[in-house]
């Protein structure tokens, strides 16, 4: 069968069961795709075809025993490199972990593999997930498929262009404060960052702890309903993972009518419709907003007041705790020892760390290290990391307030859609003002999705159009209305945009 | 006038004590001292990229029994804490803690003093995890991290203590609880039990503290002691000379009795302490603080009051019987199964006087106790004259070391005493027959002499025949042999 690269993982599940297809036919489709595309897009890291191979014949032999398997049996997909597998290269797009191979399986990874999932490789990353265009990795640039000339968004930009690109089925990423639903807006791809806790964080590495959390990107809502499933839930190595009942998100989503938007109150927050919006944007979404209340659902007008410092607010919280985080990168028992120039081990033990963190971590990184590490500093805390803290639990409450009076919250996901490559590397606060409507989810623990609601014409590029991301928002573990809600715009503006 | 009579001292402690779990803090290594290096660890411990950290509860249990045992608040809701520095025996770069909300606060400890007793407030005691260890080996470094993430209590007096004794007497009480209670083996020479003292003088009258310096690097109760007194003199000689105190942390060197300056680096520390938001704040339920609480047995204190107006022991004897928790709850269950018959004094006596003696002489080998319904059965045969006081240590000895019962023992080896007059007069008789000349000489007065038959009479039955009943029959033969009858 031709152009299997190009199905959803319910579609390609359903042609596995019907025995239709092989998992094997499904990675062949993929490799050759990646390799006449990957070129020009660098959306992985490395692939490894030889595991792929092996995964994807053990899945057939799955498949053909019996009827009973999970539905991520035999799709190949991509994974963030910033999820540990053992046996692995995982670099986080860094120069400090060139070497590191894991000895250990994170567990969304592991859930994977129990899955029988087909591995078909890291994909490209901003430093640690640190930035919000992919640019700050050390080894590459990712394109975004739209445009080439265009980032495919950060941090899991890797992730994102290889769902846009046909380059995977799916692909795992992490989301700090928007980066998997930024770069899902800017490829046109669904981005889901689920409630902090719902998906374990062991063996993902960490950036910022109290915000970090394992998303999905996918071609479509039902795939990233299969793909949450798949790795939700309590795990005892991550005791701030919460004992959630893990629904059936495949069957909820498979289920969402139409007649659900009866009465349902859809927030919009005055606060997301700011100056820095694109106008083009602006009005994707108020389309958006005409379309439910045609589908009988109540718009309400809400507030957010505090948002306004979520992003300073982010940007104390993540540094802090990155720069502690980022402190076990020391040279000492794994990853980038610096040595002499004449090759000899460095002999004083300030040097050895003063070098090799020098030499190991980008511009980005370090500077963030140094503002988390003056915002924990005595005499600072209280002014800085402190104050942070404070001014998150107001946010918090603001959208507790807010969802009294709205069931989903919705807006754009990105204030601008994918810029050139280049644009903002030279004005950081510039960069960080494109998570300006991702990030206070993340300080409110909540769950986030990111769909695509229609293109935007590309201003450089003749004919060329870039997509548009809507970000729908639901109260903390009500993952089962956000993609309910998701599914039935899907199903009213269009899936998945094609290039 | 002494100077040192002019001035004060106020020292406080901070006693970091590791606990007897099986395993790690905050992740499931085993907790044993020794291993080969680096044989004990993981992706937690060894701080890989995405490794987390995850609570021991049976470490908080033992912090909690600490805690409750030393009269501390215990706090329902606590935090952990980062501790950020960088060294080769940290792997994360920080220390898991607890900073502000520890885990309990405000408690006191009560030490016995010259001028009788004193209590020493506890401003808290709070979890945290071990450091891995550096060896230098030449000028090379090796790291092992066995130790990293080792589960340790932090417990912090206030300065309310006056002297070097005092200080050893605080640290003495506050390891026999923690020993006690098993929260800690309280070896202080294996680190498990390690010690810091902030000390400061003042003139005496002053109400304003002195500068403090922290002693570190103190490894026996006889150093704690001694590393106070010398830094007391210090401080005191520097404020006579008229200078003035620097705070800062000093070495102590056991060998040349002295404390050091590390000034340095080592000072400069910004720890950046803010919430490990790996954890969640650490919620502890009445049920679970009532259930350890419960579980907290009498402690040696309260032990040593209630032998002595319990069962009329000397204050020495209670003080014996009490200092190991083991041989403590021994003496008890003797106690329960003696059920009256024998006095609770004679049991003590040979708790002290014979057990104890006979685990020195095997200490090493590891102890194994007889049951104490066996060892009460040997004391029975003894206090009712079936075997000897001789004997029944003897039978002891093979009891502990065979692990046979006291019956058996005496049985295999015939060692039940004689105490039959037939048997003990045929051997007074041979005794007699064989020794004539020392006999002639007792009849012609040499009374000594008499000593000399029962000991030969007492060698024949190899120690069995009971003594009284040998000087009984001894005696009438010689009055009759005196009376010219035989
Ligand atoms: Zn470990």
């Amino acid at each position: 069968m031709d152009g299997l690269y190009k199905l959803t993982i319910g579609e390609l599940s359903d042609l596995l069961s019907k025995r239709e297809i092989k998992s094997v036919d499904i990675l062949n489709s993929y490799i050759q795709r990646i390799k006449e595309k990957d070129p020009q897009i660098s959306a992985y890291l490395y692939n490894d075809f030889e595991e792929a191979l092996q995964n994807a014949e053990a899945a057939d032999k799955i498949i053909a025993s019996g009827d009973d398997f999970p539905s991520l049996t035999g799709i190949p997909l991509s994974i963030k490199d910033i999820f540990l597998i053992k046996g692995k290269k995982t670099t986080c797009a860094s120069k400090i972990l060139d070497n590191f191979i894991s000895p250990y399986d994170s567990t969304v990874v592991k859930k994977l593999k129990e899955n029988n999932y087909v591995f078909l490789g890291k994909t490209n990353l901003d430093e640690f997930a640190m930035g919000s265009s992919t640019e700050n990795s050390a080894y590459k640039i990712t394109k975004n498929p739209y445009d080439l000339n265009r980032v495919p968004g950060g941090s899991s930009g890797g992730s994102a262009a290889s769902v846009a690109a046909d380059l995977c089925a799916g692909s795992f990423g992490t989301d700090t404060g928007g980066s998997v639903r930024q770069p899902a807006a800017l490829c046109g791809v669904v981005g889901l960052k689920p409630t902090y806790g719902l998906i374990s964080r062991y063996g993902i590495i960490a950036f910022s702890s109290s915000l970090d959390q394992a998303g999905v990107l996918s071609k479509d809502v039902t795939d990233a309903a299969i793909m949450l499933g798949a790795v939700a839930g309590f795990d005892e190595k991550d005791q701030t993972t919460r004992r959630f009942e893990v629904k059936n998100y495949a069957e909820i989503v498979k289920k969402a009518d139409k007649s659900l938007m009866k009465g349902l109150r859809v927030g919009i927050p005055a606060e997301f419709f700011s100056d820095g919006l694109d106008p083009e944007i602006g009005s994707k979404i108020s389309e958006i907003k005409a379309l439910l209340k045609e589908l009988g659902a109540t718009i309400v007008d809400i507030s957010l007041p505090d948002t306004k410092y979520s992003v300073a607010t982010y940007y104390i919280i993540a540094t802090s705790e990155a720069s502690s985080n980022l402190e076990r990168y020391d040279g000492i028992r794994y990853g980038r020892r610096h040595k002499e120039e004449d090759g000899k081990e460095i002999q004083s033990l300030d040097g050895l760390y003063r070098k090799s963190r020098e030499a190991g971590f980008g511009n980005e990184v370090k500077r963030r290290i140094i503002l988390g590490t003056f915002a924990l500093s005595a005499g600072y805390y209280d002014a800085y990391y402190k104050k942070a803290s404070l001014v998150r639990k107001l946010i918090i409450k603001n959208y507790k307030d807010a969802f009294g009076k709205a069931d989903v919250i919705i807006g754009p996901t990105s204030p601008t859609p994918a810029f050139l490559i280049g644009e903002k590397t030279a004005d950081p606060l510039s960069m960080y003002l494109s998570d300006i409507y991702t990030i206070s989810v993340n300080l409110a623990y909540l769950p986030g999705l990111s769909m695509p609601v229609g293109v935007v014409k590309n201003p450089t590029k003749d004919g060329g159009v870039l997509p548009v991301g809507l970000q729908i928002i639901s109260p903390w573990a009500m993952e089962d209305r956000l993609l309910s809600v998701a599914k039935i715009i899907e199903d009213e503006v269009g899936k998945y945009i094609r290039k | 006038m002494n100077n040192n009579d002019l001035f004060e001292a106020v020292i406080g402690l901070e006693v970091h004590s590791q606990l007897l779990t099986k395993t790690k803090m905050f992740c499931s290594c085993p907790n044993i001292f020794g291993l080969e290096p680096n044989s004990a660890v993981c992706p937690v411990c060894l701080a890989l990229p995405g490794a987390l950290p995850v609570i021991n509860f049976e470490g908080v249990k033992l912090a909690v029994k600490a805690a409750l045992a030393l009269n501390i608040n215990i706090n329902k809701k606590s935090l952990f804490a980062r501790k950020n520095y960088f060294y080769p025996d940290l792997p994360k770069g920080y220390q898991i803690s607890q900073y502000l909300d520890p885990v309990s606060s405000d408690g006191y400890l009560n030490i016995k003093t010259d001028g009788g007793g004193k209590k020493i407030r506890i401003n808290r005691l709070h979890i945290e995890e071990d450091a891995g260890k550096l060896i230098h080996i030449g000028n090379r470094s090796y790291v092992d991290l066995n130790r990293a993430g080792t589960p340790l209590v932090e417990i912090v007096s206030e300065p309310d203590i006056s002297s070097a004794a005092e200080a050893a007497a605080y640290l003495k009480a506050l390891r026999e609880i923690l020993v006690y209670l098993g929260v800690s083996d309280g070896n202080m020479e294996e680190g498990s039990f390690r010690c810091d003292a902030n000390v400061s003088v003042r003139r005496k009258g002053d109400s304003k503290l002195g500068t403090r310096a922290e002693v570190k690097n103190v490894n026996s109760f006889k150093f704690v002691e001694k590393a106070i007194e010398y830094e007391i003199e210090r401080q005191i000689d520097i404020v006579l000379s008229g200078g003035s105190v620097i705070q800062e942390t000093r070495l102590y060197d056991s060998k040349e009795n002295t404390t050091r300056s590390m000034r340095g680096k080592e000072e400069a520390h910004d720890y950046r302490y803010f919430e490990e938001p790996d954890l969640p704040p650490l919620i502890l339920s009445e049920e679970f603080i009532s259930e350890i609480r419960n579980s907290i047995i009498e402690l040696p204190e309260a032990k040593r009051g209630r032998y002595v107006s319990e069962y009329k022991l000397t204050e020495y004897d209670a003080e014996v019987l009490t200092q190991d928790k083991d041989i403590a709850r021994y003496f008890e269950d003797l106690i329960k199964e003696n059920n009256g018959r024998v006095e609770i004094k004679k049991l003590a006596n040979w708790v002290i006087n014979e057990l104890l003696s006979e685990l020195k002489v095997r200490e090493g080998e590891g102890r194994s106790l007889i049951k104490a319904q066996d060892f009460l059965e040997l004391i029975t045969a003894v206090e009712s004259g079936s075997i000897n006081r001789n004997t029944g240590k003897i039978v002891l000895a093979e009891m502990l070391s065979s692990g046979k019962k006291a019956g058996e023992v005496i049985k295999e080896n015939n060692l039940a005493q004689v105490s039959d007059d037939k048997g003990i007069e045929d051997i007074v008789k041979q005794v007699l027959d064989e020794n004539q000349k020392e006999l002639a000489d007792l009849i012609g007065g040499k009374d000594k002499l008499f000593g000399f038959f029962v000991g030969e009479a007492m060698k024949k039955t190899k120690g069995k025949a009971n003594p009284k009943k040998v000087n009984e029959i001894l005696h009438r033969y010689i009055e009759n042999y005196k009376s010219g009858r035989s």
